[in-house]
């Protein structure tokens, strides 16, 4: 059979669509995430990313000894992770530009060694871009063995430039069971116990 | 009554049809638009009662409140299911169906551009549906996780995960083959004369319906994809203890769930802008006005996704953005309302049973609009998030929208594709009955939705009781409806009257110029369109 015109159009209706097909499958699954975080980041004002602040920034923060915010602390444990974990301190006092320090506690209620990973969230979302932390132990997995207990240390600066109205803002985390990391422990000891 | 080149050449055809002799190769084999019409309405007419049958599960333990028949899981894998099999299953494919039939009949074409494709893309379908509704009988049951998939709580089930993905991607690539081929046999294959802006509007809407097809069915797969990547094959798209984000999935799911709601109700748009003007005998009112309008609800689609979530925590521009952008899809939404209506004004109406589905679709649709209106509140919305008004809403917008202009067309279009007549006086018991039962089932659900009862629960508080009473009877008595059109379709297939070329008095339109029941091969030869055949042929542009 030979092709006829009205086959190559059909084609070419084909390929285009086919095209758009494949362009939205992209657009789903490779476009929209970063420009959700590039949203979230640049339209909105929330930090996505959960990294170290920059330091020669926070060494600049001067210090605003005529302001007090109110920094609150919230501890959450998802459900699949049997731990217990709650900040030391409710809230404390600070003045914008001072570093400080708080400490969370967390023990494994679980019979077995777990991995967990602490995920941040700031509350106003818009004092986001203001909170810097400079160390804290939601930047790295935590691995508690069976009944294991530890003090948490998470470093933080608020911005001088914190927008005026905001006067308290809350910093919580939540625990989850980071099962992947948590299997291959457990692989791990499994070959490890045989020889010792 | 050979009054044009086509005609006569069907005649031609009219002693041996061409049909394929064998049961397989006539339908397993087929390539024929009717033919493949056909299976389509049927799967979906079949997907459509299995569907039903799961909603008066979730009535029947809705009736009181306490649990009686089914235990919680279970109820949870019928509203997931429920809602899957009669979005992917019955309606969708019921509009390809009917696409399949009707367009190249409308535009005067022999059949779809690529049949062999469309065959493919109909027989996808069964198995798609058989290895979702299977997920039922495997050991720990079948999705639960509701129809929107949102992770975490999807990927908590087993087996049935991974399942429910790939029945999702197969639905998929049916859809969006059965799109492509909808797209390139408009663009291609219309007979000289029928010019873009002169297409019957059913086939307007199914042409805009199919470029929303092939743009946003791609997506889910893409979303379905990260969920099953992430059950299995551990990343961390949405997985918040790998650094992922459960509300960037529902982001993407509603970017494809927007659109994805106006492929479900632009065709009915289609097919109501087909019926008003054939019994109101007067041309549409405001024809490129519909086909516009229909456009910009398309072009809007897309950037109202996140009104479905407005609870989520998101920035407040972001809310007042979707709130109004939302709201703005009610004044194209309003043309096509007024301008049907504007189509009956001073018309000489008749109501034969066609005709009062498509006016009780016009009434309930805007119900449901009106409802949806509410909803684009977003202080409103807060309240009645996750409630039985958004169930009342959309059921309202889906029932007595999208099904109430399936089962309409069915009836406009059956004496073409039989050669028989349908009774009317059944046909308007079956209009009747489900117009008290429907709105039985669903409008008590508002007063339950305001009143704060939350959706997919299996169990209530006792206030809500009578009015959930009222709704399950409702439901039971919609469950008749179903075997009411089989007795009432197989009647006419057996001894209605016979249907002369033209049942409708005042029908225009390349269809009604081919004889009926319609010949295997219709438009073997383009239609030479001469004055007054074409419903819209007058239009200028």
């Amino acid at each position: 059979m030979s092709i006829t015109p009205d086959q190559n159009k059909n084609r070419r209706v084909v390929k285009i669509a086919v095209i758009v097909c494949v362009a939205s499958f992209l657009f789903g699954f490779r476009v929209m995430p970063p420009i959700y975080r590039i949203a979230c980041e640049h339209i909105f004002g929330i930090k996505y990313e959960n990294k170290v602040a920059d330091g020669a920034k926070v060494a600049a923060f001067k210090e605003d000894d005529a302001r007090l915010v109110e920094v609150q602390f919230v501890g959450n444990v998802n459900s699949a992770l049997k731990w217990k974990f709650a900040p030391e301190l409710f809230s404390v006092k600070v003045h914008p530009g001072v570093l400080t320090e708080a400490w969370f506690d967390a023990s494994n209620l679980a019979p077995d060694a777990i991995v967990g990973n602490a995920v941040p969230s700031i509350a106003p979302n818009r004092a986001s871009l203001y909170f810097n932390k400079t160390e804290c132990f939601c930047f790295t997995e935590q691995m508690l063995k069976a009944g294991e207990s530890r003090r948490m240390p998470v470093r933080f600066v608020v911005d001088p430039k914190l927008p005026a109205d905001i006067k308290q803002l809350t910093l919580s985390y939540t625990f989850y069971n980071n099962e992947l990391a948590t299997k291959r422990l457990a692989a791990q000891e499994a070959s490890t116990q045989p020889k010792s | 009554m050979a009054n044009t080149a086509a005609h006569a050449d069907d005649h031609a055809h009219d002693d041996h049809d061409h049909k394929p002799e064998g049961f397989l190769d006539r339908w397993l084999f087929t390539t024929n638009h009717k033919d493949i019409g056909t299976l389509y309405l049927i799967f979906a007419f079949t997907m459509a009662c299995i569907g039903a049958a799961m909603s008066v599960v979730i009535r029947a333990e809705l009736a009181a409140p306490g649990l009686q028949h089914v235990q919680p899981y279970f109820f949870n894998q019928m509203t997931t299911l429920h809602a899957l099999v009669m979005i992917f299953g019955a309606v969708m494919p019921a509009f390809v169906g009917l696409a399949n039939w009707m367009i190249p009949l409308q535009i005067g074409a022999p059949d779809m551009a690529l049949p062999r494709m469309n065959n493919w893309s109909f027989w996808i379908m069964p198995f798609a549906f058989l290895m979702l509704l299977g997920t039922l009988f495997m050991p720990g049951g079948g999705p639960a996780g509701g129809w929107t998939m949102y992770p975490p709580l999807a990927l908590q089930g087993g087996a049935s995960v991974a399942f429910m993905v790939f029945a999702v991607h197969m639905m998929g690539i049916s859809s969006i083959m059965g799109a492509i081929n909808i797209i390139a046999t408009i663009l291609n294959l219309r007979a000289p004369g029928v010019d873009l802006l002169k297409m019957p509007l059913f086939t307007w809407t199914w042409l805009i319906t199919a470029f929303l097809l092939i743009a946003v069915m791609p997506v889910l797969a893409g979303a379905v994809t990260m969920l099953l990547t992430d059950k299995f094959f551990g990343t961390s798209f949405f997985n918040a203890a790998g650094g992922g984000d459960p509300v960037m999935f529902q982001h993407i799911f509603w970017f494809f769930g927007h659109p994805e709601v106006y492929i479900m109700i632009l065709p009915a748009f289609g097919i109501v802008s087909e019926i008003i003007p054939t019994f109101s005998r007067k041309p549409l009112f405001g024809y490129q006005a519909m086909v516009y309008a229909v456009a910009s609800i398309a072009f809007l689609s897309f950037i109202v996704w996140a009104h479905h979530m407005f609870t989520v925590g998101m920035p407040l521009g972001g809310e007042l953005f979707f709130m109004y952008s939302t709201m703005l899809i009610a004044i194209p939404t309003g043309v096509k309302v007024f301008n049907w209506v504007s189509t009956m004004w001073k018309g000489s109406m008749t109501f034969e049973t066609p005709m009062l589905w498509a006016i009780g679709f016009v009434i309930l649709f805007t119900i449901g609009g009106f409802s949806g209106l509410m909803l684009a509140i977003v202080p409103a919305d807060f309240q009645y998030h996750d409630t039985y008004f958004v169930v009342a809403h959309f059921h309202y917008v889906l029932v007595t929208g999208a099904i109430f202009s399936i089962i309409a067309a069915i009836y406009y279009w059956w004496p073409k594709w039989t050669g028989r007549m349908v009774n009317e006086t059944w046909g308007k018991f079956h209009f009747w009955w489900t117009m008290v039962f429907v709105n039985l089932t669903f409008f008590p659900q508002h007063f339950l939705g305001l009143a704060g009862m939350p959706r997919r629960i299996p169990d209530y508080n006792v206030a809500f009781a009578d009015w959930n009473l009222v709704s399950s009877i409702g439901a039971f008595g919609m469950f008749l409806t179903p075997f009411m059109m089989i007795a009432i379709f197989a009647m006419s297939k057996k001894s209605g009257a016979i249907a002369p070329q033209r049942p409708w008095e005042g029908a225009h339109g390349l269809e009604w110029e081919v004889p009926s029941p319609a010949p295997h091969h219709t438009f073997t030869t383009p239609p030479v369109i001469k004055p007054g055949m074409l419903a819209h042929g007058d239009v200028s542009h």
